[in-house]
């Protein structure tokens, strides 16, 4: 068992190096070659092979930058997002943060860390204690990371409650979450990200929750915070149409993998990996014409994270696989130019 | 504190819940009076009381109250000293330092049926010679019927119904109720009025006299009745109250707050702790509780703390735990013990400050339901014999009546009382818990 | 049953009213009225609050204990199926005539049962088939929403997310009924997923030729199967439209603003969105439920708009008066 651990773990130790990483860009965020596997037990003490959830994935973050990863479920994007959080510890590659690498930091070392990343979630509701009120949700970052005195704490609890525009203050107080709508229960959940005056936000599908009149509010609140103290966000998502609005780059991910990165407009007017094209096509606009035809997407789901495809692992539902080298080789990122990579054997 | 007035308001909209809350405050203000009335001092003194101290009181007496429902009234015990009572006695003394003491002792004899038991406790105070004494006793219809002559030590005491010389006197009856009876009257009745002892004593010296004290001791006695010692039930009815309180709230707070602990701990580090902990548990979930304890009183110790200590010890890893544990499981996958992992909580304060908060209200319900069941608990260790040697509490009265052969003799007060109050905790509780438990579990509310 | 009807479904004034509490009540559905015809496909559009899953188990009578009003006429093919009892109800036309996907539906399929069996069951109660021809028409369905035949004995936990989706539809359709009403079929998929399922959808309709009622608060979705659009706010439809016209010229206030807050992949509108929010169904406002958010509010607003019909659609607004 262990040895069948340890020889996976050896496996990708000695494995190709990493593609040259520009680090030396000021980069607020730096992921080189990560890699963040889980292990698999059987019966709660054999070993039973690992899902590779991330499995090599590059990125950079400027400083008040704001990125989308954009992926369905199970590519890999929460585990990619737990380990920039600190949660998930990686098992091969670097997490770069302010030219510190976080990812081999015991956790108690980590608390810097805290208060330089704030985390906004998916579910409003269930991101709060139900049991706390509100100035208690958002003196808890303080009360753990700062001594701070109660004053201290109260004071910046009103600040960042008007900066999330939550009036009046006063009231919400000494609300608690089941007394405030989504919208209102989002932008606590945003406050409470922003309260240690953190450099980076982590937003993972911050509005799917919300009606559709709601979301748009909260998106440009977010922009606004994200232009007005030039912070670095990543912001993940499955909901393409939201992502103009808000990034300035794409990272899409597919099966632990990066398929194509660029900037929103190359992405947007010049997609080029399949699995890119197929997210394009399967997102509507309302339109009704869209009732009239079917729509061309690739068929199949993603592949299982254990037992990923060999070579390139959208292989096997791409419509334009070239026989012989996609489901044999893995594609290395292509450049179509300086900031748009496409990890497709199309572009060689 | 806000949350608790809330919930307060919200329990006292069941009646059963006001029903079961009074009954609590009843019992707590049972405590309060038991323990002002009877210090803990006094109380073991009394419980463990020697002759001294209940000598004034019957066997196996029961409650005064009950005479309420009689018809033909149970004999009350009549008790008359003369020490009490100086207009009692005369005293002639005579020129030779010898004196003749007459005492007198009034009493009214108004039962329908006959006092048990007769004796006379005398107390002298000589030198070297004994003084002598003449006891009669003086009827309503004019009688006197001698009953004894005899000599007194300092404490003598002249049981009336055991003099066997008197007995064969009265033909073979029982003296109690032979000089009780209406000589005309055939069947016998009771002839009841104001009778008196006339003791006339002899004292042979200076200085030296006589006390007598009249008890007929009576078929009820008190509001609880008395036991095979001549204890008033009262004291251990009384006491048994504080006693089976704490050990009831003390075994069910010790076990659930460590329960809910350990299983908090283990359910958030998971891993090999997590597996040890429920092996733990599933072992202890099927050693037999009852026999450990009784093999702990046996053998080791029967003091109520080493009986409280071994229940807390053997509850805490019983099968609250997997209950728990079913609940911190999906406390711990929701999204905010997530974020607060992301801003840094510490695991202590996940564990306690956000899980366990979560938990509690499913709690106090279960809480309040267990308090009974460890009052019957420490009742029926005590019935088997393995209650506390010291203190009076409820299980050690059952398990007296039982040994006394109380229900083969008649004697239901003497385990109905403790039962009642064992019924009457456990309802309590059982009123207000299953009330709490539909406010705090509102699917019970009948949605 | 022949058709003798322009229009599969006529619904006329439903109200659903909930008891809720003591004295509460909770007007879910508020005097709704639209009509479908056959292989069409309506989407019932609106946000979360407004009534629209209400409006489903009003329409399949779904019922909770606690109803207050229930009246109303359900005409499906001719017949008021207000009118019948409940056992009739449930022979005739639940699951025979009008099916249902109902919410998380792939939460809900029984984790102990295969899933083939599963699906064939309305066949087995409803048309007394037995299991092995049930389970025949079974498969022409799983091929209709394109699940693999092998996963027809596997049970649903063996199942990923939109598999499991497609075997509720399939659950559906079995019974080969007229109408199917769907509510929030995509919401938790992915957004590969939920192209292929409305593909599955837009081929049951041309193949199958069957209705559909769609309940959905996703605009953009909703367009991959609308023929016609029916928009509900706090309980009551404010505007009924051809899908054409709707998604190009909405006419009711809530539902400009509705199209206007969509962030478009493919255009460069800034989005945006509405103030406030939907007023609580347990004591709505008089007079037009939505002027209190509404841009164009004026004097008349104070009162309840009537229903006006304009070039074939309809609308509830005094501005159209």
């Amino acid at each position: 068992m262990a040895k069948m651990k340890n020889k996976a773990i050896a496996e990708i130790e000695q494995g190709p190096f990493p593609a040259e990483v520009d680090s030396q860009k000021q980069a607020l965020l730096s992921i080189q070659d990560l890699h963040v596997w889980f292990e698999l037990r059987k019966f709660g003490f054999g070993h039973a092979g690992f899902v590779r959830a991330v499995d090599g994935v590059n990125l950079d973050l400027a400083k008040g930058e704001a990125i989308a990863v954009v992926g369905e479920s199970g590519c890999g994007k929460s585990s990619l997002m737990k380990t920039i959080l600190g949660i998930n510890r990686p098992v091969k590659g670097r997490v770069v943060f302010d030219g510190k690498d976080i990812s081999k930091m015991e956790p108690k070392d980590l608390k810097w860390y805290r208060s330089q990343v704030g985390y906004i979630q998916q579910d409003p509701y269930g991101a709060m204690p139900p049991f706390m009120d509100v100035t208690r949700i958002l003196s808890e970052p303080m009360i753990i990371n700062s001594k701070s005195t109660p004053e201290e704490r109260d004071a910046r609890i009103k600040k960042v409650l008007e900066e999330v525009k939550v009036f009046p203050i006063e009231d919400f107080l000494p609300k608690f979450p089941h007394m405030l709508s989504g919208g209102q229960q989002q932008r606590i959940v945003i406050a409470r990200a922003m309260v240690l005056e953190p450099k980076l936000i982590v937003a993972d599908e911050p509005v799917s929750m919300l009606d559709a009149s709601v979301r748009v509010e909260i998106l440009n609140l977010l922009r606004n915070l994200q232009e007005k103290y030039n912070l670095g966000v990543i912001y993940i998502t499955h909901d393409l149409s939201t992502v103009r609005y808000f990034s300035r780059r794409i990272f899409v991910m597919y099966a632990g993998k990066i398929a194509e990165q660029g900037k929103v407009q190359d992405l947007l007017f010049n997609p080029s990996h399949p699995y890119t094209l197929a997210l394009l096509a399967a997102t509507s606009d309302p339109d009704a014409a869209n009732a009239r035809v079917y729509k061309d997407i690739p068929s199949g789901e993603p592949p299982s994270l254990i037992t990923p495809p060999p070579g390139c692992r959208f292989h096997p539902r791409c419509p334009k696989k070239i026989a012989c080298l996609c489901e044999v080789e893995v594609p290395p990122d292509f450049e179509i130019n300086p900031e748009h990579k496409v990890a497709c054997w199309l572009f060689k | 504190m806000k949350s608790f007035v809330k919930n307060l308001k919200e329990l006292l909209k069941y009646p059963s819940a006001i029903a079961g809350l009074s009954m609590i405050a009843l019992l707590i203000l049972l405590s309060i009076l038991a323990l002002n009335k009877y210090p803990y001092s006094e109380a073991i003194k009394l419980w463990r009381g020697t002759e001294q101290d209940w000598y004034t009181s019957p066997k196996f007496a029961q409650p005064a109250w009950t005479n309420w429902f009689r018809l033909n009234k149970l004999s009350e015990t009549i008790t008359v000293d003369s020490s009490q009572h100086p207009d009692y006695i005369s005293v002639d003394e005579k020129s030779d330092g010898s004196s003749v003491i007459k005492i007198s002792l009034p009493f009214t004899f108004n039962a329908d049926s006959y006092q048990t038991d007769l004796a006379v406790y005398f107390k002298s105070t000589f030198k070297d010679k004994k003084p002598f004494v003449a006891v009669s006793l003086k009827t309503p219809d004019g009688r006197t019927i001698r009953l004894k002559n005899m000599a007194i030590g300092t404490t003598d005491t002249y049981r009336i119904s055991q003099d066997k010389a008197l007995i064969r006197k009265l033909d073979g009856e029982q003296p109690e109720i032979a000089l009780f009876q209406d000589p005309e009257s055939n069947p016998p009745q009771p002839l009841k009025g104001d009778y008196a002892l006339e003791i006339e004593g002899v004292t042979f010296e200076p200085g030296s006299d006589i006390n007598a004290e009249f008890i007929a001791f009576g078929d009820v006695s008190g509001i609880a009745g008395t036991d095979h010692l001549r204890r008033n039930l009262l004291i251990p009815l009384l006491w048994g109250t504080p006693v089976a309180l704490l050990f009831g709230l003390l075994a069910a707070v010790g076990t659930t707050i460590i329960s809910m602990s350990i299983a908090a701990v283990s359910t958030w580090y998971g891993g090999w702790l997590d597996n040890i902990t429920q092996r733990i548990v599933e072992i202890n979930m099927i050693l037999p509780f009852l026999p450990i304890l009784i093999m702990v009183g046996t053998f080791y110790s029967r003091s109520i703390g080493v009986i409280l200590g071994t229940v807390i010890i053997l509850g805490i890893f019983g099968s609250q735990i997997k209950t728990f544990r079913a609940m911190f499981l999906q406390t711990k996958e929701s999204p905010y013990i997530e974020a607060a992992r992301a801003y840094g909580a510490s695991d202590s304060r996940i564990i306690f400050q956000y899980m366990m908060p979560r938990v509690i209200p499913v709690l106090i319900p279960q809480f309040i339901l267990l308090i009974p069941s460890y009052v019957f608990l420490e009742a029926s260790l005590a019935i088997l014999g393995l209650g506390d040697p010291i203190l009076p509490t409820w299980g050690k009265i059952i398990d007296d009546a039982y040994s006394n052969g109380a229900l083969y003799n008649g004697w239901y007060y003497w385990v109905l009382e403790p039962a009642f109050l064992l019924m009457f905790t456990g309802l309590a509780f059982a009123m207000v818990g299953f009330a709490l438990d539909r406010i705090f579990n509102p699917r019970l509310r009948g949605q | 049953m022949a058709k003798q009807d322009t229009q599969l479904l006529k619904i006329e004034d439903l109200v659903l009213h909930f008891k809720v509490g003591k004295t509460g009540v909770v007007r879910a559905v508020d005097g709704v009225n639209f009509n479908l015809g056959f292989k069409e496909a309506v989407v019932v559009l609106g946000e979360s609050g407004c009534g629209k899953t209400s409006l489903a188990k009003a329409i399949l009578r779904l019922l909770p204990k606690n109803i207050e009003t229930y009246s109303g006429k359900v005409i499906l093919n001719g017949v008021d199926t207000m009118a019948m009892d409940d056992e009739t109800y449930r022979k005739d036309v639940r699951w025979v005539k009008m099916s249902m996907v109902p919410q998380a539906a792939m939460n809900s399929l029984n984790p102990v049962m295969k899933v083939g069996e599963q699906v064939a069951e309305p066949v087995v109660i409803h048309n007394g088939a037995s299991k092995e021809d049930a389970l025949k028409q079974a498969r022409k369905m799983f091929a209709h929403v394109g699940v693999p035949d092998q996963f027809i004995d596997r049970y649903a936990f063996e199942l990923s997310g939109g598999m499991r989706q497609r075997s509720a539809i399939a659950m559906a359709l079995v019974t080969a009924p007229d109408l199917i009403i769907l509510d929030e079929p995509t919401s938790a998929l992915d957004v590969l997923t939920q192209a292929n399922i409305f593909n599955v959808l837009k081929h049951i309709k041309n193949e199958m030729e069957t209705s559909f009622i769609l309940i959905t608060h996703d605009i953009a979705t909703s367009s991959e199967l609308a023929d016609k659009v029916a928009v509900m706010y706090a309980g009551q439809i404010v505007e009924v439209s051809d899908a054409e016209r709707f998604f190009s010229e909405p006419l009711h206030p809530y539902a400009k603003k509705l199209m206007a807050s969509v962030p478009k992949l493919r255009a460069t509108v800034e989005p945006d969105f509405i103030i406030g929010q939907p007023p609580s169904l347990l004591d709505p406002p008089t007079g037009c439920r939505f002027a209190e958010r509404c841009p164009r509010r004026f004097d008349l607003c104070k009162d309840e708009p009537p229903v006006e019909e304009k070039d074939d659609r309809l609308v509830k607004c005094w501005l159209y008066v």
